[in-house]
Protein backbone atom coordinates (compact mmCIF):
# COMPACT_ATOMS: atom_id res chain seq x y z
CA UNK A 1 0.00 0.00 0.00
CA UNK A 2 2.02 2.87 -1.35
CA UNK A 3 -0.65 5.56 -0.76
CA UNK A 4 -0.51 5.77 2.27
CA UNK A 5 2.64 4.79 3.48
CA UNK A 6 4.30 7.94 4.85
CA UNK A 7 0.77 8.59 6.69
CA UNK A 8 1.73 4.97 8.16
CA UNK A 9 5.02 5.48 9.23
CA UNK A 10 4.10 8.62 10.90
CA UNK A 11 1.33 7.35 12.64
CA UNK A 12 3.77 4.42 13.46
CA UNK A 13 5.98 6.08 15.50
CA UNK A 14 3.66 8.59 16.65
CA UNK A 15 2.49 5.47 18.56
CA UNK A 16 5.67 4.09 19.46
CA UNK A 17 6.19 6.45 21.54
CA UNK A 18 2.82 6.20 23.38
CA UNK A 19 2.34 2.80 24.04
CA UNK A 20 0.17 3.57 27.00
CA UNK A 21 -2.95 5.10 24.64
CA UNK A 22 -4.31 2.22 23.19
CA UNK A 23 -6.45 4.28 21.47
CA UNK A 24 -4.37 5.10 19.17
CA UNK A 25 -4.39 1.85 17.56
CA UNK A 26 -7.88 1.44 16.94
CA UNK A 27 -10.26 3.56 15.21
CA UNK A 28 -13.91 2.74 15.61
CA UNK A 29 -16.44 3.52 13.71
CA UNK A 30 -19.04 6.20 14.44
CA UNK A 31 -21.69 5.10 12.05
CA UNK A 32 -21.83 1.40 12.78
CA UNK A 33 -19.50 1.25 15.98
CA UNK A 34 -17.48 -1.40 13.76
CA UNK A 35 -13.65 -1.76 15.59
CA UNK A 36 -10.35 -2.43 13.64
CA UNK A 37 -6.70 -1.18 14.17
CA UNK A 38 -5.75 1.85 13.26
CA UNK A 39 -3.39 0.08 10.76
CA UNK A 40 -6.41 -1.22 8.71
CA UNK A 41 -8.22 1.38 9.05
CA UNK A 42 -5.37 3.60 7.18
CA UNK A 43 -4.86 0.99 4.64
CA UNK A 44 -8.54 0.86 3.77
CA UNK A 45 -8.59 4.62 3.20
CA UNK A 46 -10.16 5.58 6.18
CA UNK A 47 -13.27 3.75 5.20
CA UNK A 48 -15.20 1.11 7.37
CA UNK A 49 -14.80 -1.60 6.09
CA UNK A 50 -18.47 -2.54 7.23
CA UNK A 51 -20.71 0.57 6.51
CA UNK A 52 -18.35 2.28 4.07
CA UNK A 53 -18.85 5.29 6.32
CA UNK A 54 -15.99 7.55 5.10
CA UNK A 55 -13.79 9.40 7.50
CA UNK A 56 -12.72 12.95 6.70
CA UNK A 57 -9.12 13.28 5.66
CA UNK A 58 -7.38 16.58 5.15
CA UNK A 59 -4.89 17.41 2.32
CA UNK A 60 -2.39 15.25 2.89
CA UNK A 61 -4.01 12.28 2.35
CA UNK A 62 -5.94 13.12 -0.56
CA UNK A 63 -2.39 14.13 -2.29
CA UNK A 64 -1.04 11.00 -0.90
CA UNK A 65 -3.45 9.34 -2.42
CA UNK A 66 -3.65 10.87 -5.87
CA UNK A 67 -0.03 11.45 -6.73
CA UNK A 68 1.95 8.85 -8.20
CA UNK A 69 4.52 6.77 -5.69
CA UNK A 70 2.72 9.70 -3.16
CA UNK A 71 4.94 12.38 -4.78
CA UNK A 72 3.99 15.97 -5.31
CA UNK A 73 5.60 19.43 -4.79
CA UNK A 74 3.82 21.72 -2.36
CA UNK A 75 3.37 25.59 -3.59
CA UNK A 76 2.96 28.65 -1.43
CA UNK A 77 3.68 26.62 1.59
CA UNK A 78 4.30 30.05 3.28
CA UNK A 79 0.98 32.25 2.62
CA UNK A 80 -0.26 32.90 5.75
CA UNK A 81 -3.31 35.39 6.66
CA UNK A 82 -2.79 38.80 7.29
CA UNK A 83 -5.22 41.05 9.94
CA UNK A 84 -6.44 43.87 7.53
CA UNK A 85 -10.09 43.75 9.47
CA UNK A 86 -8.24 43.95 13.01
CA UNK A 87 -10.94 41.43 13.81
CA UNK A 88 -11.86 40.26 17.59
CA UNK A 89 -14.95 38.50 18.79
CA UNK A 90 -14.51 36.92 21.63
CA UNK A 91 -10.87 36.40 20.29
CA UNK A 92 -8.42 38.17 18.43
CA UNK A 93 -8.45 36.60 14.54
CA UNK A 94 -4.48 36.66 14.44
CA UNK A 95 -4.52 34.71 17.79
CA UNK A 96 -7.15 32.29 16.55
CA UNK A 97 -4.60 31.69 13.74
CA UNK A 98 -1.57 31.06 15.48
CA UNK A 99 -3.49 28.91 18.04
CA UNK A 100 -4.75 27.20 15.17
CA UNK A 101 -1.16 26.57 13.23
CA UNK A 102 0.22 25.24 16.68
CA UNK A 103 -2.31 22.61 16.79
CA UNK A 104 -2.52 21.64 13.00
CA UNK A 105 0.67 21.86 11.88
CA UNK A 106 -0.92 23.78 8.52
CA UNK A 107 -0.37 27.56 7.96
CA UNK A 108 -4.53 28.02 6.58
CA UNK A 109 -6.90 25.86 5.50
CA UNK A 110 -5.71 24.81 1.83
CA UNK A 111 -2.66 23.24 0.29
CA UNK A 112 -1.61 23.40 -3.35
CA UNK A 113 0.43 21.09 -5.18
CA UNK A 114 1.18 19.28 -7.76
CA UNK A 115 2.65 16.18 -9.49
CA UNK A 116 1.47 13.37 -11.54
CA UNK A 117 -1.41 11.46 -11.80
CA UNK A 118 -0.81 7.81 -13.96
CA UNK A 119 1.82 10.06 -15.21
CA UNK A 120 -0.38 13.14 -16.11
CA UNK A 121 0.87 16.30 -14.73
CA UNK A 122 -1.56 16.93 -12.23
CA UNK A 123 -2.16 20.53 -10.11
CA UNK A 124 -4.68 19.86 -6.49
CA UNK A 125 -5.70 22.39 -4.16
CA UNK A 126 -6.64 20.36 -1.25
CA UNK A 127 -9.10 21.76 2.14
CA UNK A 128 -8.06 21.14 5.66
CA UNK A 129 -11.69 21.45 7.48
CA UNK A 130 -9.29 21.19 10.53
CA UNK A 131 -8.08 24.60 9.75
CA UNK A 132 -11.17 27.37 10.89
CA UNK A 133 -13.30 24.73 9.47
CA UNK A 134 -11.83 24.71 6.33
CA UNK A 135 -13.06 27.98 5.61
CA UNK A 136 -12.07 30.00 2.41
CA UNK A 137 -10.14 33.62 2.69
CA UNK A 138 -7.72 35.85 1.17
CA UNK A 139 -4.90 33.15 2.03
CA UNK A 140 -7.28 30.18 0.27
CA UNK A 141 -8.14 32.64 -2.49
CA UNK A 142 -4.45 33.49 -3.61
CA UNK A 143 -3.64 29.70 -2.84
CA UNK A 144 -6.09 28.42 -5.21
CA UNK A 145 -5.44 31.80 -7.91
CA UNK A 146 -1.82 30.61 -8.07
CA UNK A 147 -2.73 26.84 -8.53
CA UNK A 148 -4.53 27.85 -10.96
CA UNK A 149 -1.56 29.56 -13.05
CA UNK A 150 0.92 26.77 -12.39
CA UNK A 151 -1.76 24.37 -14.12
CA UNK A 152 -1.47 27.03 -16.86
CA UNK A 153 1.70 27.06 -17.07
CA UNK A 154 2.18 23.35 -17.00
CA UNK A 155 -0.57 22.94 -19.69
CA UNK A 156 -2.07 20.71 -16.75
CA UNK A 157 -5.34 19.47 -15.22
CA UNK A 158 -6.82 21.66 -11.52
CA UNK A 159 -8.48 19.87 -9.05
CA UNK A 160 -10.12 22.07 -6.59
CA UNK A 161 -10.96 19.21 -3.03
CA UNK A 162 -13.24 21.09 -1.40
CA UNK A 163 -14.21 20.09 2.41
CA UNK A 164 -15.51 23.83 4.11
CA UNK A 165 -17.90 25.22 5.86
CA UNK A 166 -18.17 28.39 3.53
CA UNK A 167 -16.23 31.84 3.43
CA UNK A 168 -14.38 33.12 6.83
CA UNK A 169 -16.20 35.57 8.85
CA UNK A 170 -13.54 36.79 10.19
CA UNK A 171 -12.03 37.94 6.71
CA UNK A 172 -15.67 39.68 6.21
CA UNK A 173 -15.78 41.23 2.51
CA UNK A 174 -12.17 39.91 1.69
CA UNK A 175 -13.82 36.44 2.26
CA UNK A 176 -16.69 36.95 0.13
CA UNK A 177 -14.94 38.83 -2.62
CA UNK A 178 -12.60 35.50 -2.99
CA UNK A 179 -15.91 33.97 -4.46
CA UNK A 180 -15.45 36.05 -7.42
CA UNK A 181 -11.97 35.75 -7.18
CA UNK A 182 -11.40 31.97 -7.52
CA UNK A 183 -14.13 32.48 -10.34
CA UNK A 184 -12.34 35.40 -12.54
CA UNK A 185 -8.75 33.18 -12.30
CA UNK A 186 -11.50 30.08 -13.57
CA UNK A 187 -12.53 31.77 -16.24
CA UNK A 188 -8.56 31.63 -17.50
CA UNK A 189 -8.29 28.54 -16.92
CA UNK A 190 -10.91 27.73 -19.02
CA UNK A 191 -9.78 30.08 -22.14
CA UNK A 192 -6.75 28.07 -21.79
CA UNK A 193 -8.66 24.99 -22.06
CA UNK A 194 -7.52 22.91 -19.06
CA UNK A 195 -9.77 20.92 -17.41
CA UNK A 196 -11.01 22.29 -14.01
CA UNK A 197 -12.22 18.67 -11.58
CA UNK A 198 -14.34 19.87 -8.21
CA UNK A 199 -14.23 17.24 -6.15
CA UNK A 200 -17.01 17.80 -3.59
CA UNK A 201 -16.26 16.03 -0.18
CA UNK A 202 -17.89 16.20 3.32
CA UNK A 203 -18.67 18.74 4.22
CA UNK A 204 -18.83 21.14 1.60
CA UNK A 205 -21.00 24.38 2.05
CA UNK A 206 -21.83 27.86 2.52
CA UNK A 207 -19.67 30.28 -0.26
CA UNK A 208 -17.40 27.49 -1.71
CA UNK A 209 -20.73 25.66 -2.89
CA UNK A 210 -22.01 28.68 -4.11
CA UNK A 211 -18.98 29.79 -6.30
CA UNK A 212 -16.05 27.56 -7.18
CA UNK A 213 -16.95 23.72 -5.88
CA UNK A 214 -20.16 24.37 -8.06
CA UNK A 215 -18.29 25.23 -11.23
CA UNK A 216 -15.89 22.69 -12.37
CA UNK A 217 -16.07 20.97 -16.07
CA UNK A 218 -17.57 17.70 -14.21
CA UNK A 219 -18.19 18.18 -10.54
CA UNK A 220 -17.88 14.75 -8.60
CA UNK A 221 -18.12 14.04 -4.44
CA UNK A 222 -17.56 11.22 -1.84
CA UNK A 223 -20.11 9.18 -1.07
CA UNK A 224 -22.57 10.70 1.86
CA UNK A 225 -21.13 14.14 1.61
CA UNK A 226 -23.09 17.28 2.69
CA UNK A 227 -23.25 19.26 -0.29
CA UNK A 228 -25.37 22.43 0.75
CA UNK A 229 -25.61 26.32 0.36
CA UNK A 230 -27.44 27.18 3.27
CA UNK A 231 -26.47 24.49 6.20
CA UNK A 232 -29.48 22.05 6.90
CA UNK A 233 -29.54 23.88 10.75
CA UNK A 234 -30.79 26.90 8.78
CA UNK A 235 -33.04 25.13 6.27
CA UNK A 236 -34.63 23.38 8.84
CA UNK A 237 -35.30 26.70 10.62
CA UNK A 238 -36.49 28.06 7.89
CA UNK A 239 -39.05 25.73 6.59
CA UNK A 240 -40.06 24.81 10.43
CA UNK A 241 -40.34 21.39 9.63
CA UNK A 242 -37.57 18.19 9.55
CA UNK A 243 -35.68 17.81 6.51
CA UNK A 244 -36.16 14.78 4.28
CA UNK A 245 -33.54 11.54 4.43
CA UNK A 246 -30.65 12.14 2.96
CA UNK A 247 -31.30 15.92 2.07
CA UNK A 248 -28.00 17.69 0.76
CA UNK A 249 -26.09 14.53 0.70
CA UNK A 250 -24.50 13.77 -1.92
CA UNK A 251 -26.79 10.62 -4.01
CA UNK A 252 -29.71 13.86 -2.91
CA UNK A 253 -27.37 16.52 -5.26
CA UNK A 254 -26.61 13.69 -7.98
CA UNK A 255 -30.37 12.97 -8.03
CA UNK A 256 -31.17 16.32 -8.62
CA UNK A 257 -28.40 17.11 -11.27
CA UNK A 258 -25.66 18.93 -9.91
CA UNK A 259 -23.29 16.45 -9.68
CA UNK A 260 -21.20 14.41 -12.83
CA UNK A 261 -20.88 11.05 -10.82
CA UNK A 262 -20.35 9.77 -6.97
CA UNK A 263 -16.86 8.18 -6.32
CA UNK A 264 -16.07 5.63 -3.32
CA UNK A 265 -12.07 6.53 -2.02
CA UNK A 266 -11.06 2.92 -3.20
CA UNK A 267 -11.64 3.97 -7.15
CA UNK A 268 -11.09 7.76 -6.50
CA UNK A 269 -7.53 7.83 -8.43
CA UNK A 270 -9.11 5.23 -10.78
CA UNK A 271 -12.25 7.46 -11.79
CA UNK A 272 -10.25 10.95 -11.74
CA UNK A 273 -7.55 9.36 -13.85
CA UNK A 274 -9.70 8.36 -16.18
CA UNK A 275 -11.57 11.65 -16.38
CA UNK A 276 -8.58 13.39 -16.86
CA UNK A 277 -7.58 11.21 -19.87
CA UNK A 278 -10.63 11.53 -21.61
CA UNK A 279 -9.79 15.59 -21.09
CA UNK A 280 -6.06 15.14 -22.22
CA UNK A 281 -5.72 12.59 -25.11
CA UNK B 1 -46.77 59.16 8.99
CA UNK B 2 -43.43 58.91 8.86
CA UNK B 3 -41.02 56.30 11.02
CA UNK B 4 -38.49 57.49 12.70
CA UNK B 5 -35.04 55.11 13.54
CA UNK B 6 -34.34 55.15 17.34
CA UNK B 7 -31.62 57.43 16.61
CA UNK B 8 -33.53 59.71 14.30
CA UNK B 9 -35.97 60.69 17.14
CA UNK B 10 -34.42 64.09 17.81
CA UNK B 11 -35.56 64.61 14.29
CA UNK B 12 -38.82 63.76 14.34
CA UNK B 13 -39.25 66.15 17.61
CA UNK B 14 -37.80 68.96 15.60
CA UNK B 15 -39.78 68.33 12.91
CA UNK B 16 -43.08 68.10 15.59
CA UNK B 17 -42.12 71.26 16.82
CA UNK B 18 -41.95 72.90 13.54
CA UNK B 19 -45.14 71.62 12.53
CA UNK B 20 -46.63 73.09 15.50
CA UNK B 21 -45.27 76.49 14.83
CA UNK B 22 -46.67 76.23 11.48
CA UNK B 23 -50.41 75.48 12.75
CA UNK B 24 -49.96 78.66 15.11
CA UNK B 25 -48.68 81.00 13.07
CA UNK B 26 -51.74 79.97 10.88
CA UNK B 27 -54.54 79.76 13.19
CA UNK B 28 -53.38 82.64 15.37
CA UNK B 29 -52.41 84.80 12.58
CA UNK B 30 -49.19 85.14 14.80
CA UNK B 31 -45.88 85.64 13.05
CA UNK B 32 -44.17 82.60 13.37
CA UNK B 33 -41.41 83.01 10.65
CA UNK B 34 -38.57 83.68 13.18
CA UNK B 35 -39.34 80.96 15.70
CA UNK B 36 -39.93 78.60 12.86
CA UNK B 37 -36.17 79.50 10.97
CA UNK B 38 -34.81 78.98 14.35
CA UNK B 39 -36.10 75.30 14.23
CA UNK B 40 -35.16 74.89 11.13
CA UNK B 41 -31.64 75.79 11.85
CA UNK B 42 -31.29 73.64 15.01
CA UNK B 43 -32.86 70.80 12.65
CA UNK B 44 -30.34 71.28 10.23
CA UNK B 45 -27.73 70.96 12.39
CA UNK B 46 -29.22 68.28 14.53
CA UNK B 47 -29.14 66.13 11.20
CA UNK B 48 -25.87 66.90 10.20
CA UNK B 49 -24.82 65.96 13.31
CA UNK B 50 -26.79 62.62 13.82
CA UNK B 51 -25.72 61.83 10.25
CA UNK B 52 -21.99 62.46 10.06
CA UNK B 53 -21.36 60.18 13.34
CA UNK B 54 -23.14 56.94 12.54
CA UNK B 55 -22.27 53.72 13.78
CA UNK B 56 -21.84 51.23 11.62
CA UNK B 57 -24.95 49.24 13.32
CA UNK B 58 -26.85 52.14 12.74
CA UNK B 59 -25.99 52.63 9.13
CA UNK B 60 -26.99 48.74 8.99
CA UNK B 61 -30.19 50.09 10.57
CA UNK B 62 -30.36 52.56 7.61
CA UNK B 63 -29.96 50.43 5.13
CA UNK B 64 -33.37 48.93 6.38
CA UNK B 65 -35.63 51.83 6.67
CA UNK B 66 -38.90 50.44 5.45
CA UNK B 67 -39.25 53.76 3.68
CA UNK B 68 -35.73 53.34 1.80
CA UNK B 69 -36.68 52.79 -1.88
CA UNK B 70 -36.33 49.59 -3.50
CA UNK B 71 -35.43 48.75 -6.80
CA UNK B 72 -38.22 49.15 -8.91
CA UNK B 73 -38.69 52.74 -7.77
CA UNK B 74 -34.75 53.55 -8.40
CA UNK B 75 -35.96 52.21 -12.20
CA UNK B 76 -38.89 53.81 -12.40
CA UNK B 77 -37.13 56.95 -11.77
CA UNK B 78 -34.50 56.45 -13.64
CA UNK B 79 -35.77 55.69 -17.00
CA UNK B 80 -39.03 58.28 -16.42
CA UNK B 81 -41.29 55.30 -16.42
CA UNK B 82 -40.27 54.27 -19.70
CA UNK B 83 -39.42 50.43 -18.43
CA UNK B 84 -40.59 47.22 -19.30
CA UNK B 85 -40.37 43.86 -16.80
CA UNK B 86 -39.45 40.95 -18.47
CA UNK B 87 -40.31 37.71 -16.61
CA UNK B 88 -39.07 34.08 -15.80
CA UNK B 89 -35.81 32.01 -16.05
CA UNK B 90 -37.39 29.59 -18.74
CA UNK B 91 -37.00 26.97 -16.29
CA UNK B 92 -38.85 26.49 -13.65
CA UNK B 93 -40.75 29.88 -12.17
CA UNK B 94 -40.88 33.68 -12.18
CA UNK B 95 -39.14 34.70 -9.01
CA UNK B 96 -40.55 37.86 -7.58
CA UNK B 97 -37.79 38.54 -5.42
CA UNK B 98 -35.71 39.61 -8.55
CA UNK B 99 -36.51 41.81 -11.06
CA UNK B 100 -35.24 42.71 -14.17
CA UNK B 101 -35.65 44.29 -17.72
CA UNK B 102 -35.49 47.01 -20.60
CA UNK B 103 -35.73 50.78 -19.72
CA UNK B 104 -34.06 53.95 -21.03
CA UNK B 105 -31.74 56.10 -19.66
CA UNK B 106 -32.64 59.78 -21.78
CA UNK B 107 -33.14 57.61 -25.10
CA UNK B 108 -30.96 54.87 -24.41
CA UNK B 109 -31.43 51.20 -23.71
CA UNK B 110 -30.19 49.51 -20.21
CA UNK B 111 -30.92 46.01 -19.12
CA UNK B 112 -32.06 46.79 -15.62
CA UNK B 113 -31.70 43.79 -13.00
CA UNK B 114 -31.96 43.50 -8.84
CA UNK B 115 -34.24 41.88 -5.74
CA UNK B 116 -36.96 43.58 -4.90
CA UNK B 117 -38.28 43.95 -1.29
CA UNK B 118 -42.24 44.61 -0.76
CA UNK B 119 -43.38 48.29 1.02
CA UNK B 120 -46.12 46.24 3.01
CA UNK B 121 -46.64 43.17 4.78
CA UNK B 122 -48.24 41.70 1.80
CA UNK B 123 -45.74 42.85 -0.97
CA UNK B 124 -43.09 41.32 1.87
CA UNK B 125 -43.94 38.35 1.34
CA UNK B 126 -44.76 38.37 -2.55
CA UNK B 127 -41.11 39.38 -2.73
CA UNK B 128 -39.72 36.90 -0.27
CA UNK B 129 -38.13 39.83 1.70
CA UNK B 130 -35.96 40.24 -1.28
CA UNK B 131 -34.15 36.76 -0.78
CA UNK B 132 -34.06 35.33 -4.42
CA UNK B 133 -34.72 31.36 -5.27
CA UNK B 134 -31.99 29.80 -7.58
CA UNK B 135 -34.88 31.09 -10.51
CA UNK B 136 -33.99 34.36 -9.68
CA UNK B 137 -30.59 34.18 -10.14
CA UNK B 138 -31.55 31.70 -12.98
CA UNK B 139 -33.44 34.81 -14.40
CA UNK B 140 -30.97 37.69 -13.78
CA UNK B 141 -28.14 36.01 -15.91
CA UNK B 142 -30.89 34.98 -18.34
CA UNK B 143 -31.30 39.31 -19.05
CA UNK B 144 -27.36 40.28 -18.73
CA UNK B 145 -26.94 37.43 -21.57
CA UNK B 146 -29.99 38.78 -23.64
CA UNK B 147 -28.02 42.27 -22.51
CA UNK B 148 -25.15 41.31 -24.27
CA UNK B 149 -26.29 39.30 -27.27
CA UNK B 150 -27.77 42.83 -28.26
CA UNK B 151 -25.04 44.90 -26.72
CA UNK B 152 -26.68 46.77 -23.98
CA UNK B 153 -25.18 47.41 -20.73
CA UNK B 154 -25.99 46.39 -17.15
CA UNK B 155 -27.43 48.25 -14.24
CA UNK B 156 -27.92 46.06 -11.13
CA UNK B 157 -29.59 47.02 -7.88
CA UNK B 158 -28.32 44.80 -4.66
CA UNK B 159 -30.78 44.83 -1.64
CA UNK B 160 -30.60 41.88 -0.18
CA UNK B 161 -30.46 39.78 3.49
CA UNK B 162 -29.51 36.88 1.62
CA UNK B 163 -30.32 34.41 -0.63
CA UNK B 164 -33.17 32.17 0.72
CA UNK B 165 -31.82 29.46 2.41
CA UNK B 166 -35.24 26.94 1.92
CA UNK B 167 -35.58 23.28 0.49
CA UNK B 168 -36.47 24.10 -2.70
CA UNK B 169 -33.91 26.29 -3.10
CA UNK B 170 -31.56 23.60 -2.42
CA UNK B 171 -32.86 21.01 -4.44
CA UNK B 172 -32.79 23.33 -7.49
CA UNK B 173 -28.99 24.17 -6.81
CA UNK B 174 -28.91 27.52 -4.80
CA UNK B 175 -25.46 27.28 -4.79
CA UNK B 176 -24.94 26.74 -8.04
CA UNK B 177 -26.90 29.36 -9.41
CA UNK B 178 -25.15 32.15 -7.49
CA UNK B 179 -22.10 30.39 -8.71
CA UNK B 180 -22.80 30.28 -12.44
CA UNK B 181 -23.79 34.00 -11.96
CA UNK B 182 -20.54 35.19 -10.60
CA UNK B 183 -18.30 33.03 -12.79
CA UNK B 184 -20.80 34.40 -16.49
CA UNK B 185 -20.46 38.06 -15.22
CA UNK B 186 -16.93 37.90 -15.05
CA UNK B 187 -16.71 37.51 -18.89
CA UNK B 188 -19.80 39.65 -20.12
CA UNK B 189 -18.89 41.83 -22.72
CA UNK B 190 -20.90 44.78 -21.94
CA UNK B 191 -20.43 47.32 -19.63
CA UNK B 192 -21.91 46.32 -15.96
CA UNK B 193 -22.49 48.49 -13.22
CA UNK B 194 -23.75 47.17 -9.62
CA UNK B 195 -24.96 49.40 -7.13
CA UNK B 196 -25.54 48.55 -3.33
CA UNK B 197 -29.27 50.35 -2.60
CA UNK B 198 -29.82 48.69 0.99
CA UNK B 199 -28.42 45.52 2.03
CA UNK B 200 -25.61 43.61 0.50
CA UNK B 201 -25.91 40.22 2.28
CA UNK B 202 -23.28 37.54 1.18
CA UNK B 203 -23.49 35.05 -1.83
CA UNK B 204 -26.93 36.34 -2.15
CA UNK B 205 -25.89 40.06 -3.43
CA UNK B 206 -22.44 38.93 -5.28
CA UNK B 207 -24.79 36.55 -7.36
CA UNK B 208 -25.48 40.23 -9.35
CA UNK B 209 -22.42 41.78 -7.92
CA UNK B 210 -19.83 41.54 -10.45
CA UNK B 211 -19.36 44.43 -12.55
CA UNK B 212 -16.40 47.09 -13.79
CA UNK B 213 -17.98 49.36 -10.86
CA UNK B 214 -19.01 48.10 -8.12
CA UNK B 215 -20.83 50.93 -5.79
CA UNK B 216 -22.22 51.27 -2.45
CA UNK B 217 -24.66 54.55 -1.34
CA UNK B 218 -23.33 55.92 1.48
CA UNK B 219 -25.81 54.06 4.10
CA UNK B 220 -25.81 50.57 2.70
CA UNK B 221 -23.64 47.05 4.15
CA UNK B 222 -22.18 44.81 1.78
CA UNK B 223 -20.45 41.59 3.57
CA UNK B 224 -19.96 38.00 3.75
CA UNK B 225 -22.84 37.97 6.47
CA UNK B 226 -25.57 39.82 8.49
CA UNK B 227 -24.21 41.29 12.13
CA UNK B 228 -27.32 39.25 13.50
CA UNK B 229 -25.87 35.89 12.09
CA UNK B 230 -22.05 36.76 12.76
CA UNK B 231 -23.34 37.66 16.31
CA UNK B 232 -25.03 34.69 16.79
CA UNK B 233 -22.11 32.19 15.60
CA UNK B 234 -19.11 34.21 16.68
CA UNK B 235 -20.99 35.00 19.97
CA UNK B 236 -22.90 32.79 20.27
CA UNK B 237 -25.78 35.28 21.25
CA UNK B 238 -27.53 37.62 19.74
CA UNK B 239 -26.59 40.30 21.42
CA UNK B 240 -23.53 41.36 19.80
CA UNK B 241 -25.20 42.64 16.56
CA UNK B 242 -23.56 46.21 17.01
CA UNK B 243 -20.10 44.55 18.27
CA UNK B 244 -20.29 42.26 14.62
CA UNK B 245 -21.43 45.54 12.85
CA UNK B 246 -17.81 46.81 13.53
CA UNK B 247 -16.17 43.93 13.22
CA UNK B 248 -16.92 43.11 9.76
CA UNK B 249 -16.60 46.46 8.51
CA UNK B 250 -19.19 46.07 6.16
CA UNK B 251 -20.10 50.05 5.93
CA UNK B 252 -19.29 51.64 2.32
CA UNK B 253 -16.30 53.38 3.70
CA UNK B 254 -14.78 50.31 4.65
CA UNK B 255 -15.86 48.79 1.79
CA UNK B 256 -13.98 51.51 -0.34
CA UNK B 257 -10.75 51.35 1.86
CA UNK B 258 -10.24 47.93 1.43
CA UNK B 259 -10.37 48.09 -2.67
CA UNK B 260 -13.61 45.82 -2.40
CA UNK B 261 -15.90 48.05 -3.97
CA UNK B 262 -14.93 50.88 -6.84
CA UNK B 263 -17.00 54.41 -4.92
CA UNK B 264 -19.25 55.06 -2.76
CA UNK B 265 -22.48 57.49 -3.56
CA UNK B 266 -23.30 60.08 -1.25
CA UNK B 267 -26.63 60.31 -0.10
CA UNK B 268 -29.45 63.21 0.82
CA UNK B 269 -28.41 64.57 3.98
CA UNK B 270 -30.73 62.61 5.99
CA UNK B 271 -30.38 59.65 4.04
CA UNK B 272 -31.97 58.30 0.95
CA UNK B 273 -35.30 57.46 2.65
CA UNK B 274 -35.96 61.34 3.20
CA UNK B 275 -35.41 62.61 0.08
CA UNK B 276 -36.05 59.59 -2.76
CA UNK B 277 -36.31 62.17 -5.55
CA UNK B 278 -32.28 64.02 -4.38
CA UNK B 279 -31.25 60.04 -3.86
CA UNK B 280 -32.63 59.18 -7.79
CA UNK B 281 -31.05 62.34 -9.22
CA UNK B 282 -28.07 61.42 -8.21
CA UNK B 283 -27.72 57.57 -9.26
CA UNK B 284 -28.73 58.37 -12.44
CA UNK B 285 -26.22 61.01 -12.80
CA UNK B 286 -23.79 58.45 -11.68
CA UNK B 287 -24.56 55.37 -13.90
CA UNK B 288 -24.94 57.48 -16.99
CA UNK B 289 -21.22 59.13 -16.07
CA UNK B 290 -20.07 55.40 -15.70
CA UNK B 291 -22.30 54.16 -18.46
CA UNK B 292 -19.99 56.55 -20.87
CA UNK B 293 -17.07 55.96 -20.01
CA UNK B 294 -17.55 52.21 -19.59
CA UNK B 295 -18.67 52.08 -23.11
CA UNK B 296 -15.10 53.79 -24.55
CA UNK B 297 -13.36 50.46 -23.55
CA UNK B 298 -13.09 47.70 -25.51
CA UNK B 299 -15.26 44.91 -24.23
CA UNK B 300 -12.13 42.57 -24.42
CA UNK B 301 -10.06 45.29 -22.03
CA UNK B 302 -13.13 45.64 -19.96
CA UNK B 303 -13.80 42.17 -19.31
CA UNK B 304 -9.60 41.52 -18.58
CA UNK B 305 -9.64 44.96 -16.12
CA UNK B 306 -12.67 43.34 -14.47
CA UNK B 307 -11.38 40.10 -13.99
CA UNK B 308 -8.17 41.74 -12.58
CA UNK B 309 -9.57 43.92 -10.07
CA UNK B 310 -11.12 40.70 -8.23
CA UNK B 311 -7.91 38.95 -8.35
CA UNK B 312 -5.99 41.31 -6.90
CA UNK B 313 -8.67 41.27 -3.76
CA UNK B 314 -7.51 39.81 -0.32
CA UNK B 315 -4.71 40.28 2.25
CA UNK B 316 -2.13 37.92 3.32
CA UNK B 317 1.71 37.42 4.05
ZN1 LIG C 1 -18.92 1.67 9.85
Amino acid sequence: MVWFKRKLEGIQTSTKDKKETPEGLWYKCPKCQTVVTTEDHISNFFVCERCSFHERIGSEEYFQLFFDDAKYKEIDKKLKSGDPLEFEDTKKYVDRIKQTQKKSGLTDAIRTAYGKIDGQDFVIAAMDFSFIGGSLGSVMGEKIARAIDKAIKLKAPFMIVSKSGGARMMEAGLSLMQMAKVSAKLNQLSEAKLPYISFLTDPTTGGVTASFAMLGDINIAEPDALIAFAGPRVVKETIGRDLPPGFQRSEFVLEHGFLDYIVERHDLKKEVSKSVRFFMN
Amino acid sequence: MSIYLDFEEPINALEQQIAKAQDIGKDAELDMTDKIKELEDKLESKTKEIFSNLTPWQRVQLSRHPERPYTLAYIEAITQGDFQELHGDRNVSDDKAMVGGWGSIDGKTVMFVGQQKGMNTKMRQYRNFGMANPEGYRKALRLMKLAEKFNKPIVTFIDTPGAFPGLEAEERGQGEAIARNIYEMMNIKVPIICIIIGEGASGGALGIGVGDKVIMLENTWYSVISPESCSSILWRSWDYKEKAAEALKLTSEDMKRLKLVDGIIKEPINGAHRNPEEMFATVKREVKRHITLLSKIDPAERCEKRMNKFTEMGVFK
